[in-house]
């Protein structure tokens, strides 16, 4: 860590990364977008929308043994406008899809969607009458886990991804 | 519960409606005619058969025409299909019913009850009166093989939604046939992915 004088004045402006001045105690200088990114990263409140048996894994990853709180994700809203990432948690069928879209439309911006396992990504082996054949042809989805379902290791994988995008994406 | 005595009783009260009786104890079954369907059913509740555990459907349209040949190899290759029904016959009604003594807790009898039914207008009559939990299960029945039963109120969809056209469980439903309510109009899945997908970091 470099101390403060050795960078010129608009140094918050064009490092990204958070730095703490050590000649000036308890100053932090950063971008705006990059700070709101950090802010966004580490607490994300998802809507969990489980309809299936991957709601089981999803429920084991977000509970104390492999501990989704660790990752800033811990904290899950029912109400879609208080909500961030919406977390498509299982089979969705033809029936449930325009209430998904709606929970989909009622979250405030900035939003991400993750499609969790193989039924919300592809449809899964549900090839029939009642399946939407993937949540992609209803919703734009930044993050698809595969697995059927996905493994705690897997989820907790696709969540550092989506941070990642998350802190990338800025605003 | 003596099932022979039992069976041996129905026939006496249902008469030839009843094509096939078979099995002993637990696995017992009957056959009848969608015409004798509801006096054979209100006997057996008459006798103490209190509990539908459950309602279902078969669709016989194609059964034992198209089967593939076996290869020679095959342990069933001796084995004889069964002769397909004859029409109107296609589709078989199962209700499985249970005894169930409601002090102990424990199913004293078994009974399965087949009923042949056309799927055409004039369905078989409903139980709902004997056992309300028909209610739902004749409108599942509805809903996935279209066997309208006759005598009961308000017939409509349990699973899917209103808009969907034909029974899908039937045999004559076509297999690929999509009817989604939003997204792309055959339900087909995309062909590219949303957006630019993350990939993992393999390090
Ligand atoms: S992907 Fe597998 S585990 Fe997940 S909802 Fe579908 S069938 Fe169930």
């Amino acid at each position: 860590m470099l101390p403060v004088s050795n960078f010129p004045n608009d140094v918050g402006s064009i490092r990204p990364n958070l730095r703490r001045s050590e000649d000036l105690d308890g100053v932090i200088s950063t971008r705006l977008d990059s700070a709101v990114g950090w802010a966004r990263k580490y607490s994300i409140f998802q809507y969990p929308f489980v309809t299936a048996c991957c709601g089981m894994e999803y429920m084991s990853t977000a509970c104390a043994h492999y501990d989704m709180d660790r990752f800033g994700a811990g904290f899950p809203r029912f109400s879609p406008r208080q909500a961030d990432v919406l977390m498509v948690v299982g089979t969705i069928s033809h029936k449930i899809a325009p209430v998904l879209r709606r929970i989909y439309d009622q979250m405030a911006s900035p939003k991400w969607v993750v499609a969790f396992g193989a039924c919300a990504s592809t449809g899964g082996f549900y090839d029939n009458y009642a399946t939407v054949q993937g949540i992609d042809t209803i919703l734009p989805v930044d993050l698809y886990i595969p697995g059927c379902p996905p493994r705690p290791e897997a989820v907790l994988q696709g969540l550092m991804m989506l941070q990642k995008k998350i802190q990338e994406q800025g605003r | 519960m003596d099932t022979k005595a039992l069976l041996a009783e129905l026939y006496d009260v249902v008469g030839l409606g009843v094509s096939a009786l078979s099995g002993s104890g637990f696995d017992a079954f009957i056959t009848v005619e969608q015409n004798s369907a509801r006096k054979a059913l209100e006997f057996l509740h008459r006798k103490g058969f209190n509990v539908l555990a459950d309602l279902t459907c078969v669709d016989y349209l194609r059964y034992g025409f198209d089967e593939r040949p076996l290869p020679p190899s095959h342990p069933h290759r001796l084995r004889r299909w069964p002769s397909p029904p004859k029409p109107p016959r296609r589709f078989k009604l199962v209700y499985r019913l249970l005894e169930l003594d409601p002090a102990e807790g424990l199913a004293r009898g078994r009974l399965a009850v087949h009923v042949w039914a056309t799927g055409k207008e004039a369905g078989p009559p409903s139980v709902m009166d004997l056992w309300p939990n028909a209610d739902w299960l004749e409108r599942e029945v509805w809903d996935m093989f279209g066997i309208r039963f006759s005598g009961r109120p308000d017939i409509k969809r349990i699973l899917l939604y209103e808009e969907f056209v034909g029974h899908p469980l039937r045999k004559d439903y076509p297999i690929d046939k999509r009817q989604p309510l939003i997204g792309p109009k055959e339900g087909a899945a995309r062909t590219v992915v949303s957006d630019e997908p993350l990939r993992p970091d393999p390090s």
